[in-house]
């Protein structure tokens, strides 16, 4: 851990990832076409994973990388361009009147309130860990995989047969019906 | 020294706040389902956050969970996407307004 021991390379590294996260974010939000906010989203993901790295989780640095940008935003890329959604033409129509204006004060709201809560309290509980103190320095990855497979067993075991779940009930969903075959193909490219 | 933890908490508060002002106010599904992820990934940040702080590993065997739970999301949420505009030709939450009472 050379780097702990300058400040300067942290507080470079957490501008990088704070500014990749939120222009990132700002970039799904408002941005028209859902191929750019597909783009975005992988900005905000990577400096997610930067982030991850500075706090010394490089087993999930290297999941956010392989899962997030690699699966789940191939997954969005592929239903986007498998629809063909063009633009969100209607992105100005607001269904409900000052929609957009609620939603600000309220996300306002939730912000600042969380912004106070960590302002106005102090963290220690003084609840012991069950799984074990974090190792310090790189390469927590045994010690990750030392909790997942002994204290959290079950609940891994879970997230298996939820991952099932999942995927036969997705095929499902998106099963074409036979009898609809023809058209639903010509509604498909149009 | 390293930076301070409530720096990387504040970033996670503002990427959890965009994400829902979007949730809130973008009308494809898609946009909705990508602000869905930004959420999720502010609350992982702050997951990982506390792990450090506290130093205890507990947080980021969370973060584990967390991420295979919401791949498990995606999968179904845009299976729901595909099915939804194949009866509409359209993935705009407003079209859905079938159980209006």
């Amino acid at each position: 851990m050379i780097a702990t021991s300058y400040a300067a390379p942290n507080i470079i590294v957490f501008f990088t990832s704070a500014i990749l996260i939120l222009v990132g974010a700002l970039g799904v939000i408002t941005v028209r076409n859902p191929v750019h906010a597909a783009l975005s989203l992988i900005m905000t993901l990577f400096g997610v994973a930067v982030a991850f790295i500075a706090q010394s989780a490089d087993f999930l640095a290297a999941v956010q990388i392989i899962v997030y940008a690699g699966a789940i935003v191939v997954l969005f890329l592929f239903v986007i361009m498998f629809l063909g959604v063009g633009h969100d033409s209607r992105s100005d129509v607001e269904p409900l009147v000052g929609q957009r204006a609620f939603a600000l004060v309220g996300v306002v709201i939730t912000i600042g309130g969380l912004i106070a809560l960590m302002a106005s309290s102090h963290w220690v509980t003084g609840a012991t860990s069950v799984s074990g103190s974090l190792v310090k320095g790189n390469g927590n990855v045994k010690q990750l995989g030392t909790a997942v497979f002994t204290t959290y067993l079950y609940a891994f075991e879970a997230t298996s047969l939820l991952l099932v779940i999942a995927v036969v009930g997705a095929v499902l969903l998106a099963r074409r019906e036979r009898a609809t075959t023809p058209e639903a193909k010509e509604e498909v490219r149009s | 020294m390293n930076v301070p933890a409530a720096w990387y908490l504040v970033v996670a508060a503002l990427l959890f706040g965009i994400g829902a002002f979007g949730l809130l106010t973008r009308r494809s599904a898609l946009i909705m389902f990508m602000c869905l992820e930004l959420m999720l990934n502010a609350v992982n940040l702050t997951f990982v956050t506390f792990s450090r702080t506290m130093s205890d590993i507990a947080g980021q065997a969370s973060v584990f969970f967390v991420m295979v739970v919401a791949a498990a999301e995606v999968t179904v949420g845009l299976g729901i996407v595909v099915a939804v505009f194949r009866r509409r030709s359209s993935t705009s939450v407003d079209d859905l307004t079938e159980l209006k009472g």
